[in-house]
């Protein structure tokens, strides 16, 4: 990544949080937008900021827990960069068919 | 052909499958599962099941699932049908068919869906309890299924 491309982008994204199942129940919300810095955003960077917030956000996200987290609608691991406009989705594990 | 419905209305599995051997006279063996809704889990008794799932990723995650299916057997159709909303015991939830030249292949594939769909694909159930509404935990068992076919790739 050159200097000039970073220097030419904004210094943070904004991704759409999508949340199914028991996580959107326990935690009370479906959808919501998050503002992160470019430099540092990932898939585990972001697990980590709504981890911090608090109750249920900490522990429904606390690093034992089997959380599955989709990037643009492909399961995701922690490592995964964001870029902006991403939409990303944390749901439990899977239990249809 | 390859066919993906993720819909709130009953199927009939009978038409689904005549329909499909209608197409192809080179179809020699076609296998199918239906999933229905058990009256009990985990020894408690259900009184309805409320099916979610993640619209677009579903349809994706299913898609990707029939592409690996028909990377490792030489299957001539597969239909996947999952229901979502409100579901009662005795109803039906899930239909996979997969039509082949012959059964080995038909059989293998439809096991290797399922076992693939429970593991892979977004959908949530919720069960209606008489201690109240809870969220069905994702089965070891479910896994193993999954991981066996991983064993034989």
């Amino acid at each position: 990544m050159g200097a000039t491309h970073e220097a030419l982008t904004s210094s943070t994204i904004i991704v759409t949080i999508l949340y199914f199942a028991r996580l959107r129940q326990s935690l009370g919300l479906a959808i919501e937008r998050v503002e992160l810095p470019a430099g540092a955003a990932s898939v585990g960077a972001l697990r980590d900021k709504l981890r911090a917030r608090g109750g249920a956000w900490t522990e429904e996200l606390a690093s034992d827990r089997a959380v599955c987290i989709a990037v643009n609608q492909e399961l995701a691991e922690p490592g995964v960069p964001l870029r902006d406009g991403d939409e990303v989705a944390f749901f439990p594990p899977v239990t249809g068919g | 052909m390859d066919e993906i419905r993720v819909q709130h209305d009953d199927f009939d599995a009978g038409r689904e499958i005549a329909r499909l051997r209608g197409t192809n006279p080179r179809i020699g063996a076609i296998a199918s599962f239906i999933g229905v809704v058990r009256d009990v889990n985990e020894g408690d008794s259900v009184a309805a099941l409320a099916l979610e799932h993640y619209p677009g990723m579903t349809e994706k995650a299913l898609a990707k699932i029939v592409a690996e299916a028909r990377s490792r057997w030489n299957v001539i159709d597969t239909l996947v049908i999952h229901r979502v909303g409100t579901l009662m015991p005795t109803e039906q939830i899930v239909l996979v068919v997969v039509t082949s030249a012959h059964r080995r292949e038909a059989f293998a594939a439809c096991e290797f869906l399922m076992d693939y769909l429970k593991t892979r694909a977004p959908f949530w159930k919720k069960e209606c309890t008489p201690e109240g509404e809870r969220w069905v935990e994702a089965r070891a068992s479910d896994d193993a299924a999954a991981a066996r076919w991983r064993e034989q790739a």
